[in-house]
């Protein structure tokens, strides 16, 4: 051993510029990507659920909504809002591995380096965002099943729309995962913030003419924001009928007044970069 | 040793606090570079807390330390890039390989990419992981893990290596192949090594030990010199009555013993000489008698109240304080 020990590779450490920061949020985001590739099968998991909602019950009700939909099948009416929720679940599952790295320990390996918390805490933005974007390509790869033309600019705004909301969900988790501090809560989290956000949205159903109570919370849930641009996207590459597009994508409104696309975009995106924001805030407090 | 090169940590006043608790009651000390430096404690004494703050995982409450020259709380960067931490709780990522867990350290280090590979080959031959490079470290046993940290712990050639319990629950093998790594870099790479451990046996390697306890620093020697502080041989005797073993011996010698590990526990300046004395003069039957010299042991004895086993399981005193302790915790 003293002999191998006798010429020993000197290494040193740098000090800290932009560009080692830039290098570190790489790294921490690499790593979730090789993580997220020796674990595909698990995260692929969250897929089934978005695709039984849009094979089984799109398939299912379609005797009973038939009459109200103008001739457009279920299944094509709720695929902007499956792509959506593919997203939203792969994100959050992406974001919980923070909770786990703490629970398992690896938190602190990051925690020390010298590195900023706030690259830390990109990276893993960026880990989710790549991650859940993936996912969301898989099912969009899907359209042609349930008869969304494969048209470049659909396909090319529609993973737009799907990078960006995996982002704004990819923060969201960030931020929940450095306020829990137990891996438990987060099945909490699932259960009482994004599965209601997922049913208040409006991925499975048009949100004009709601009951009062419903139209309120469904305008106050962010991923409402994110189905409607994506809806409007795809009926614009759809041939159906005048009434039916008014039926089925009739838009957000606010007081009468109709979202324009970008102020939903602008929206989701600002709201994403708010939650990225405060979980840098609250990651780099020490004690 | 050159003029330029600072202590490897220099500790003034250092104080922390949670609420009512105070964890750490002003610790002052210095370490030299290169040194092997043993930081002992019953749990609760405060050890972790001081780790804390040396390695910028916790802010001091008052009192300042700096490593490797540099201060840990205005100079916090340049205190990460020149320490080393093993912890005693495990920090890789049972997912990746262990090539995999060292490219994300020297990564996040911001090492020259160029040596990384020649480096790691390195540290994993030194730790005997060479040959499991590509396998995940889900598939590896305690000890090699705690081997994979401390490679993973050097990869960047820290100036100064925290390693809290480095070889808790490891096999004797395995423990002894530790400190040879830790001897071999201190010898190569001048690295100065911070450690606390339980081992009273271990703690003898070390070059200076401090012993903490109570959240203050009651003793900081050699090994040596503090053994010859305790002086006196040790004897224990097993009893049919250790409450009255305690009595006679008050009585009879003026000596005032401990039951130490179910053992009446005194010291003696000759041993040997004094057996007779007790057999030929107590009135309580002795069923065994043990005579040694002064070991670290005894010291922790003698400066904490308690053998560092029975710290382990702890009487009520020590329950109190690892539960402030548990209490400082959930606080952070």
């Amino acid at each position: 051993m003293t002999a191998a020990m006798a010429d020993i590779v000197a290494v040193r450490v740098p000090e800290r510029t932009w560009r080692s920061e830039a290098q570190a949020v790489t790294t921490v985001w690499r790593r979730d990507l090789i993580r997220f590739a020796g674990n595909r099968a698990q995260v692929m998991m969250w897929l089934i659920q978005p695709l039984l909602f849009l094979f089984v019950l799109g398939s299912g009700l379609q005797s009973l909504s038939a009459g109200s939909t103008d001739g457009v099948d279920l299944k094509t009416f709720m695929f902007p809002g499956v792509l959506c929720v593919a997203v939203l679940f792969t994100a959050m599952i992406s974001a919980a591995s923070l909770v786990w790295d703490r629970e398992l320990g690896f938190l602190r390996e990051m925690m020390i380096a010298p590195v900023s918390r706030t690259s830390i805490v990109i990276g893993k933005c960026l880990g989710g965002t790549t991650i859940a974007a993936s996912q969301g390509v898989i099912v969009l790869a899907l359209a042609g099943l349930v008869g969304v033309p494969y048209e470049p600019m659909l396909l090319l705004g529609a993973f737009g729309l799907l990078v960006l909301l995996a982002f704004t969900v990819s923060a969201f988790g960030v931020l929940v995962a450095v306020t829990i501090k137990q891996a438990q809560s987060f099945t909490w989290v699932m259960q009482l913030a994004v599965f209601p956000m997922f049913f208040l949205s409006g991925a499975l159903y048009p949100v004009s003419g709601l009951p009062t109570w419903l139209g309120a919370l469904n305008r106050l849930d962010p991923l409402t924001y994110a189905v409607d641009p994506m809806r409007r996207l795809v009926f614009n590459h759809l041939d159906v009928s005048e009434s039916a597009r008014r039926t089925l994508d009739a838009g957000v409104t606010w007081w009468g007044w109709h979202l324009p696309q970008v102020f939903d975009v602008g929206m989701v995106l600002l709201l994403g970069l708010a939650m990225m924001g405060v979980a840098i805030r609250r990651f780099s407090r020490t004690e | 040793m050159s003029r330029s090169t600072p202590p490897g940590i220099e500790v003034a006043d250092l104080v922390k606090s949670y609420d009512e608790v105070d964890a750490v009651r002003g610790v002052s000390f210095t370490v030299p570079p290169g040194e092997v430096f043993g930081f002992l404690g019953p749990n609760g004494a405060g050890k972790s807390t001081t780790i804390n703050m040396l390695c910028t995982l916790a802010k001091p409450t008052s009192g300042a330390a700096r490593v490797s020259g540099f201060d840990v709380v205005s100079q916090r960067d340049d205190v990460r890039r020149h320490i080393g931490l093993v912890f005693q709780d495990p920090t890789l990522d049972g997912y990746l390989t262990a090539e995999q867990n060292l490219r994300f350290h020297a990564e996040l280090y911001g090492i020259d990419p160029g040596v990384v590979p020649a480096r790691m080959d390195q540290m994993l031959k030194m730790v005997d992981l060479a040959d499991r490079r590509d396998k995940p470290v889900m598939t590896f046993s305690g000890g090699m893990r705690r081997r994979l940290e401390i490679a993973r712990g050097l990869m960047h050639s820290p100036r100064v290596l925290f390693l809290d319990e480095p070889t808790i629950g490891l096999d004797p093998q395995t423990r002894s192949s530790i400190w040879r790594y830790i001897r071999a870099l201190q010898e190569t790479e001048g690295t100065t090594i911070f450690m606390t451990t339980h081992y009273m046996d271990e703690a003898e390697f070390c070059d200076r030990i401090a012993i903490m306890d109570r959240g203050e620093i009651v003793v900081l020697d050699t090994p040596e010199a503090l053994k010859a502080s305790v002086g006196a041989d040790r004897v224990a005797l097993g009893t049919a009555d250790n409450d009255a073993a305690l009595a006679a011996l008050e009585d009879h010698f003026g000596i005032e013993a401990t039951v130490a590990e179910g053992a009446v526990t005194f010291h003696v300046d000759s041993g040997e000489a004094f057996v007779p004395r007790v057999f030929a003069e107590l009135d309580v039957a002795i069923t065994s008698v043990a005579v040694s010299r002064p070991t670290l042991d005894d010291v922790f004895m003698r400066y904490t109240g308690t053998t560092i086993r029975d710290a382990e399981t702890g009487g009520v005193a020590d329950q109190n304080r690892a539960m402030m302790r548990a209490m400082a915790g959930a606080k952070r």
